[in-house]
């Protein structure tokens, strides 16, 4: 596409331009759509698994929920504390959105499929992904009121716990594919095991890890049961708490976006990204593009996250510190050294 | 295009550390800060060095000034205190900026006079090059290695250093054991009885 509005008239810097801006909305508009329908699904999962039917009035089986939803909270009112500090109170929610829409320029949805193929695109990930606390922070703190604050501040010491442990996994998962690059990543799982399967998560040396992950991705998107930022026993709505309308609407997407990324993320680096199961070519599954592949898995991951919400109890904070600080930081680092043992014998032999 | 980056970029980190200075409210003041880095970052991604933007981004924005901004949010600041200081203090401020003005009309002297512009001028990677992070780590490990691990030796003793300081043992603490809660069968915790009519139980 690119070459192709290049070699119009527009040439080749506009056509660029134009050809990225169109990329751009192509990965952003089904991305809202998807958030959506997971809203849907989520719910659903959730209501299912306590026994209730969900969402079902709006639409065939209440699949036009989370329309509706988004209908009704724009045409609300957007009311301002009046002791909030205005400019950064209506910041906050668009920081949230945006970044949490950043981070998927890097994603590879299949072979070549992917907005900007960036070399460092694993720590361009950790990048964005550790700019999203910001949002919470600063609504937290522009509302002035006790209960944001407090989220704010939990928000702040989880993110920061959790991403530490993650850079230390994916610097394992770097160090077996040899590459930052994500799509390069995908590549290298392909027939890891045996030939046979494509996937780093059932090596033996990266499979802790890949669930560990999973566990920190939770964490890190603060959803249950980690969402203390939320906790709506403790903390009213959380930084949520003063907000409305619009403004609201972006946190809560914003949210569900980075909650689908973490599900990208685990396909891509533990599970084989677009890539089909095995690699083996009696079954045509190879015929089948490669983002159904990535989608099912996300959707796979993301059955995970709301089977967690409906059934595990909300931690409590300090039983969050000590894991994020006590068992995951030293165990991802352990990991680390063995990942990198294993890696420096395959390449250059035992030392005798 | 890249000249209009290079300029965006510059005069947003001009602007926003001229801001960080003067603004009121110290929360702002961070912010400005943030955006600085980030736009700092942006110029390193310009000059080809992906690697240390992402660092940048990573570390700066992502840590250190989240912590700012974690103790500045609960800092008490008395406005009328910190204006109260700032004639005080004048003198010393003005010497320090006359000394980095000095600092970098010398250094930009030298480096005009010693001709390192063509030297040190950004170039592009080659075709087929070793990335950015392949090369840096090839430095890093081989020729800067003793600094490298002098620099990580130093850091770890400054954060034992840190948790020693503010370690203290205070009585009368239940700590939660969850291995002795796993441990624990429906056995040890309880009992079943069948009481006579009108005798209940003792607990």
């Amino acid at each position: 596409m690119t070459e192709f509005l290049q070699s119009t008239f527009l040439g080749a810097e506009l056509g660029w331009f134009v050809a990225t801006l169109a990329l751009i909305l192509l990965i952003a508009l089904p991305l809202m759509l998807a958030v959506a329908m997971i809203i849907y699904v989520d719910r659903k999962v959730w209501a299912a698994m306590a026994l209730r039917r969900g969402p079902n009035v709006v639409g065939p089986f209440g699949l036009l929920q989370s329309f509706a939803d988004g209908l009704k909270v724009f045409l609300q009112e957007t009311i301002i504390p009046s002791s909030a500090n205005k400019g950064l109170f209506l910041l906050a929610p668009i920081i949230t959105f945006t970044v949490a829409l950043l981070a998927w320029a890097v994603i590879p949805f299949g072979d070549g499929m992917v907005l900007a193929n960036i070399n460092i695109g694993l720590l361009y990930i950790l990048a964005i992904s550790s700019l999203g606390v910001y949002g919470v922070v600063i609504a937290g703190w522009a509302s002035n009121s006790k209960y944001p604050f407090f989220s704010a501040m939990r928000a702040a010491a989880q993110m920061i716990s959790y991403e530490v442990s993650i850079g230390f996994i994916l610097i394992s998962v770097v160090l077996f594919a040899g590459t930052f690059n994500l799509s390069d990543i995908v590549l290298s799982q392909e027939g890891h095991i045996f030939g046979l399967v494509n996937a780093y998560g059932l090596n033996p040396l990266l499979f802790p890890m890949a669930v560990v992950f999973l566990i920190a991705s939770m964490a890190e998107t603060a959803r249950h049961p980690f969402d203390l930022t939320e906790a709506e026993s403790e903390l009213v709505a959380g930084y949520q708490t003063e907000y409305s309308s619009m403004s609201f609407a972006l946190f809560w997407l914003g949210e569900y976006a980075n909650i689908l990324l973490m599900c990208a993320l685990n396909a891509i680096l533990f599970w084989g990204g677009w890539l089909p199961p095995l690699d083996v070519d009696w079954i045509p599954w190879f015929d089948i593009p490669g983002i159904v592949w990535l989608f099912g898995k996300m959707f796979f991951f993301f059955f995970i996250f709301s089977w967690v919400m409906a059934t595990v109890p909300r931690y409590r904070y300090d039983q969050l510190m000590r894991l994020g600080w006590k068992i995951f930081l030293p165990l991802s680092l352990l990991w680390v050294f063995l990942v990198s043992g294993y890696v420096m014998i395959d390449k250059f032999g035992l030392p005798l | 295009m890249q000249i209009f980056a290079f300029y965006l970029f510059a005069s947003i980190v001009l602007a926003s550390g001229a801001l960080c200075i003067f603004s009121r409210n110290p929360v702002h003041s961070v912010l400005w800060l943030i955006l600085a880095f980030f736009n700092a970052a942006g110029l390193m991604l310009l000059v080809g060095a992906e690697f240390i933007a992402a660092l940048l981004v990573i570390v700066y924005v992502g840590a250190v000034a989240v912590l700012f901004l974690f103790v500045v949010m609960m800092l008490d600041i008395d406005f009328a205190e910190l204006r109260a200081g700032f004639m005080k203090n004048l003198p010393l401020g003005l010497l320090l900026a006359l000394v980095l003005v000095v600092e970098i009309i010398f250094g930009v002297g030298t480096w005009q006079s010693a001709g390192m512009g063509e030297a040190t001028a950004a170039v592009g990677l080659p075709e087929g090059a070793p990335s950015n992070i392949e090369q840096l780590g090839a430095l890093l490990y081989s020729k800067y290695v003793f600094l490298f691990e002098a620099a990580g030796m130093i850091l770890l003793v400054a954060m034992v250093g840190a948790i020693v300081l503010t370690l203290r043992t205070r009585g009368g603490v239940r700590k939660q054991n969850v291995a002795d809660q796993v441990a624990r069968r429906p056995e040890d915790a309880t009992r079943n009885t069948q009481p006579e009519v009108g005798k209940g139980v003792e607990l």
